[in-house]
């Protein structure tokens, strides 16, 4: 098993260098110049030179390309922000926690809800319920994330003002004692939470609803049921376990989908995270952000992968020998 | 996924009603469009929805209506171009990958893993932030992070279809690869493509729109819905009915194409014909 794993994570890591020199070679050479945006008409032109020689874009790109490589891979250094001056790496380090909490409770949401009603889709196959859960997953599974953030917004921040519109938390936060403060959190997240987490609710439906109408429908369940195996048993110890194989796999799908949705969704929500300040790094073509934070975006969905592969091996011994 | 009776099948009506309206709606623009979608009224800004203009104006004072009628052409123009366009690639890189078998197909499946892992609207978002968003480079990069899926059911139908005796047989009385793709594997593969493409111009409409939202897709003065929905987000509750209306062709369309598709997919598939038919 260990050998597996070994095997996966060595494989991994040529995916996530080929994946950021492509990264680099793409802003570098694309149309936009990032020193264009701190000169005016009467920008002189030392002044101009100074700036194109500080951020070392006079450099051909390979040559960049080497340097930032080296400071990486030696001293963990991804340059300073264009902008802010602050290294990109503090930068984004400063704001990824905000994007784990907001990604890691949407997921929770997404994940219980979606297997709940999956479970309940499959048990009732294509009679009244399930087709009633089945169509409003479906209408959910249609919508793009920010319609659904922007009409939360509207409905619940603006028109009825029962949650704040914006931020990660109050301008009075530091104030407020500790329960006081965990509720600000609450009130803050609870939108964009429940808007990535309906957009994933509806992923996990369609998943473990198609897995678990497999699984229920299985030879060995059959035998059990002839056999006189409890139907509650049948359901949550054989049924559920055996559907939630294929779901192994979502891990590695489900990433992806969430780093898209954070970009979105904190634009939408003014939240201080990392899709943010990506959204920003582009537009203000700011080269240390967009290779910090496509560094830890490539990271994280070989993670993902390399656990959907793991997670999979572990379940199935046979995947192992391969 | 198949939430649908023995033999009827609703979905796949369903969703054919809704794609050819809207498809309706794209070619007959010009007659359909109640008034002039770029006709700016100064004076009849952000109107709410009323008799003279029935889902209200703009910014600019032109009528949404007009402009949703409007929007449906490059919206629906840049998500079934970009599918055919990912579409074909996929079906040749798949064909490729599964005909030739050893290094070649590795490379290729290697290539299509790691683009599948990647974060499609991130991408999107580097090379569009970067570029010129006209409407042919926003096709070409869409259709460039999403003809993966494609090739790699390609690919796998390829492989098996390959094996089968009649194709050896075949090979053996000495006809052509070309001649044995056209006869023996496309038909094989075609019908799961097709559903494929249905869900792609579905996931690409929500890209795309994703991406006007952002202000990186189709550029103003161009009508797309992502364009009005861009446009209401900075009045969510003032000037509701910009997002609200664009939002609901969005999701209409969307909820079209994937019934379509997950009907096709009943349609074609025998195996889950067969399956319903029993019950």
């Amino acid at each position: 098993m260990l050998a597996y794993a070994g095997k996966r994570l060595l494989g991994a890591i040529p995916l996530i260098f080929i994946g950021l020199t492509l990264t680099f070679f793409i802003i570098h050479w694309a149309p936009g110049d990032p020193v264009a945006l701190f000169v005016t008409s009467t920008t002189n032109v030392q002044a101009q030179e100074v700036i194109v020689e500080r951020f070392g874009l006079d450099q051909p790109v390979f040559v960049q390309y080497l340097k930032w490589l080296e400071r990486v891979v030696l001293h963990f250094d991804f340059g300073n922000s264009f902008h802010s001056g602050r290294p990109a790496a503090r930068l984004i380090r400063d704001v990824f926690p905000a994007t784990l909490l907001l990604t890691g409770l949407a997921l929770l949401l997404g994940w219980v809800l979606g297997l709940a009603l999956g479970v309940v889709s499959a048990l009732y196959h294509d009679r009244g319920i399930d087709r009633v859960i089945t169509t409003v997953v479906l209408f959910f599974y249609s919508m793009p994330g920010f319609w659904i953030g922007l009409m939360l917004l509207s409905i619940f921040a603006i028109k009825l003002d029962w949650l704040p519109a914006s931020q990660l938390k109050s301008v009075f936060h530091s104030q407020l004692g500790a329960a006081g403060q965990i509720w600000d959190y609450v009130r803050h997240l609870f939108l964009p939470v429940l808007t990535l987490g309906l957009t994933l609710a509806a992923i996990f439906h369609r998943y473990t609803r198609t897995s678990m109408i497999e699984a229920l429908n299985a030879d060995y369940l059959l035998a059990a049921r002839a056999r006189g195996v409890p139907r509650r048993k049948i359901i949550w110890k054989y049924g559920l376990k055996n559907a939630s194989i294929p779901l192994i796999s979502l891990l590695g799908l489900i990433i992806p989908e969430l780093l898209s949705g954070v970009i979105v969704i904190e634009t939408i929500f003014s939240l201080p995270g990392m899709g943010r300040v990506m959204v920003e790094a582009v537009l203000g073509r700011d080269y240390p952000v967009i290779m910090a934070a496509s560094t830890l975006a490539f990271i994280a969905v070989i993670a993902g992968n390399f656990l959907a592969d793991i997670g999979y091996a572990l379940v199935d011994p046979r995947i192992r020998l391969e | 996924m198949n939430f649908l009776q023995a033999r009827r099948n609703p979905s796949l009506r369903i969703g054919a009603a809704i794609v050819a309206l809207v498809l309706l709606c794209a070619v007959f623009a010009p007659l359909l469009a109640p008034r002039d979608p770029y006709l700016q009224n100064l004076d009849n800004i952000l109107q709410p929805p009323n008799a003279a203009h029935l889902l209200g104006t703009d910014l600019y004072g032109r009528d949404v209506l007009s402009r949703l009628i409007y929007g449906t052409r490059s919206s629906l123009a840049v998500a079934m171009l970009a599918s055919t366009i990912a579409v074909l690639s996929g079906l040749l890189i798949g064909l490729i990958a599964g005909f030739s078998g050893g290094i070649v197909d590795r490379i290729l499946m290697r290539i299509v893993d790691v683009l599948l892992g990647f974060p499609r609207l991130f991408i999107l978002l580097l090379a569009l932030g970067f570029g010129y968003p006209s409407i042919w480079f926003i096709v070409i990069v869409l259709a460039l992070f999403s003809w993966m899926e494609i090739a790699r059911i390609v690919r796998g139908q390829v492989r098996v279809v390959r094996e089968m005796l009649y194709v050896k047989a075949a090979q053996a009385l000495g006809l052509s690869n070309a001649k044995i793709v056209r006869k023996y594997i496309l038909p094989n593969v075609i019908g799961p493509v097709i559903v494929a493409a249905a869900m792609l111009i579905a996931s690409m409409l929500i890209v795309e729109s994703s991406l006007s939202f952002l202000g990186l897709g189709i550029q103003p003065p161009e009508a797309s819905w992502g364009t009005i929905l861009n446009q209401g987000r900075q009045y969510p509750v003032a000037a509701w009915w910009l997002s609200t209306f664009a939002g609901i062709m969005i999701v209409v369309t969307v909820l079209g194409f994937h019934l379509l598709g997950d009907g096709l997919r009943n349609y074609l598939d025998p195996k889950t014909r067969g399956q319903q038919a029993e019950k």
